[in-house]
């Protein structure tokens, strides 16, 4: 009985120090992961020749140069003007050609072959052909932006319309509602979520896009400074652009994430219920 | 007026691949559903009932044969006839009342009027407080009741429900049955109603249409006074019962001659 009784007791203790424990906050695990990353890569980048590596603190100042100067801001300003031109046009022109290869059979048949195929191929390739027609501004890069992102953005539309359930068209239809109403009203709304993970996926490969622009054309914007930095063996000052790009897609992708949660909030809702 | 004619409907599916065959889901079926009556389809999966309904609604295309309401022929899907899905298909995006709003707003209507229509439909089915839920947030039976309120709210001539209670538990079944029965009562509705459920036809039916391989096999009158009253009495009745074992008899008889 005696036994039993300590028994129960230390189950007690055991239960409430198991209670009292609150789980770590992910963001603080995240944190801790990119401190000790940034601390180990400063420890032992600094024994690295500074031509074949770097370190923190060293990109920091390299930074901080670049901030002063003007040049990063400048920079920044040239390479994310043609993409949020070529971005915004990808899905002005992505979203309704996917939509239209999704519902018509004929379209489908006559392009989807197309879209497809230009999404396969290496659309780097293109790049000579472009600066031959586009020259090296402002435009070329538009253009290769543009072929990079429009392609996953149809492709995902078009697959996100193909599986709208055949019942929710059938409303549509019993209610006798025109086409265009049920590509509206139904469609579009059922195919957000698959829209919405085509816009995540051209952003990653905008920005792709948008580096390689800058090196095959005009030496200009952020991938003009990692060209030009690699070319005067300054490694740390062609690690800022990278960091830039780096923290400009991760942003552009939370901020397409936290457009979905607002256009289409019932998905998460639904994820959320199962 | 409410009137709805099969005449003479067949319908033939093609089954496409190494060997193509022509399958027919129904055959040469005629019946006729009079004005504010309930008439059930019954019969085996596999025996047209569906596509029998389909057809009334328009989603389905008669291969011969073709639909009446109300005397006058019909092509394609109308506002005359009101469609209950079989899982409801509520459009996930949309609250309850804009779901049942939906339908009117293909009808035409506009404004202050679709609000109120879709509300007062909405509290037909006694779902009012929950207007503003989506979808996923309403039980199966919530989401079954507004299906029929948005079928109900652009005043089709017919209600067609295809084995809407189908998927629901067997007491949220019976509690829509019985709402079912009610609505109808108030709104004097013409409505086919296709089941597999053998009391569920017989508990809401004025006819039972019994079908099989895409025929029509028999109609069975179901002599049963309306209002249908307290629905645990009524199945336990000998009348009931009697009426059951008819429309089990029609099922179970041999088949039909082979074409």
């Amino acid at each position: 009985m005696v036994d039993l009784a300590g028994q129960n007791l230390s189950l007690d203790a055991a239960v409430s120090r198991r209670a009292k424990r609150r789980p770590v906050p992910r963001w603080v695990i995240t944190c801790a992961t990119i401190a000790a990353f940034v601390l180990a890569w400063e420890i032992f980048g600094r024994d690295v020749n500074p031509v074949f590596g770097s370190y923190p603190s060293a990109i920091a100042v390299a930074g901080w140069e670049l901030i002063e100067s003007g040049e990063l801001g400048k920079a920044l300003l040239e390479s994310v003007q043609p993409f949020v031109l070529a971005y915004a046009l990808s899905i002005v022109i992505g979203v309704p050609l996917g939509l239209v290869l999704g519902r018509s059979r004929v379209a489908e048949a006559a392009l989807g072959i197309f879209v497809t195929g230009a999404h396969a191929m290496p659309l780097v390739a293109l790049v000579p052909l472009l600066v031959l027609w586009l020259g090296l501004g402002f435009w070329v890069k538009v253009a290769v932006i543009f072929l990079m992102c429009v392609f996953p953005i149809a492709i995902n539309t078009w697959l996100g319309v193909k599986v709208v359930s055949k019942s929710l068209i059938e409303v549509g239809r019993a209610f006798v509602a025109s086409d265009f109403v049920i590509m509206r009203r139904i469609v579009l709304p059922a195919t957000l979520p698959y829209i919405m993970a085509g816009l995540k996926l051209a952003v990653g490969r905008g920005v792709v896009a948008m580096v390689i622009a800058e090196f095959f054309t005009a030496i200009s914007g952020l991938g003009g400074i990692i060209i030009n930095s690699a070319n005067a063996f300054d490694t740390a000052r062609m690690f800022v652009p990278i960091v830039v790009l780096m923290v400009l897609a991760t942003l552009l992708n939370a901020l397409v994430g936290a457009i979905e949660k607002r256009v289409a909030p019932w998905q998460a809702e639904m994820a959320a219920h199962d | 007026m409410g009137e709805v004619s099969l005449v003479d409907v067949s319908k033939q599916f093609t089954s496409r691949g190494s060997n193509p065959h022509t399958v027919f889901a129904l055959r040469r079926v005629s019946f006729t559903i009079r004005d504010g009556e309930v008439a059930v389809l019954i019969g085996p999966s596999g025996c047209g009932k569906t596509t029998a309904l389909r057809v009334a609604m328009g989603l389905e295309q008669a291969s011969h044969g073709h639909v009446m309401v109300d005397g006058r022929e019909v092509h394609g899907c109308g506002h005359d006839r009101g469609m209950v899905f079989q899982h409801a298909e509520l459009l996930p995006w949309l609250t309850a009342l804009q779901n049942v709003a939906f339908g009117l707003e293909m009808k035409g209507m506009r404004g202050a009027a679709l609000h109120d229509t879709a509300m007062r439909y909405l509290e037909l089915v006694g779902l009012k407080d929950s207007w503003n839920r989506r979808p996923h947030q309403l039980s199966g039976g919530m989401r079954q009741r507004v299906g029929i309120a948005r079928a109900l709210a652009i005043d089709p001539k017919v209600l067609l429900m295809d084995e809407p209670f189908g998927a629901l538990d067997a007491q949220t079944r019976e509690s829509l049955q019985v709402e079912l029965l009610d609505i109808q009562a108030r709104t004097g509705k013409t409505i086919l109603f296709v089941t597999h459920d053998l009391d569920e036809a017989v508990l809401l039916a004025d006819r039972v249409v019994v079908m099989r391989d895409g025929e029509l096999q028999e109609i069975v009158d179901v002599a049963l006074p309306r209002p249908r009253g307290d629905i645990g009495a009524l199945r336990s009745s000998p009348e009931f019962g009697a009426i059951r074992y008819r429309i089990w008899q029609a099922l179970h008889q041999a088949p039909a001659v082979v074409h």
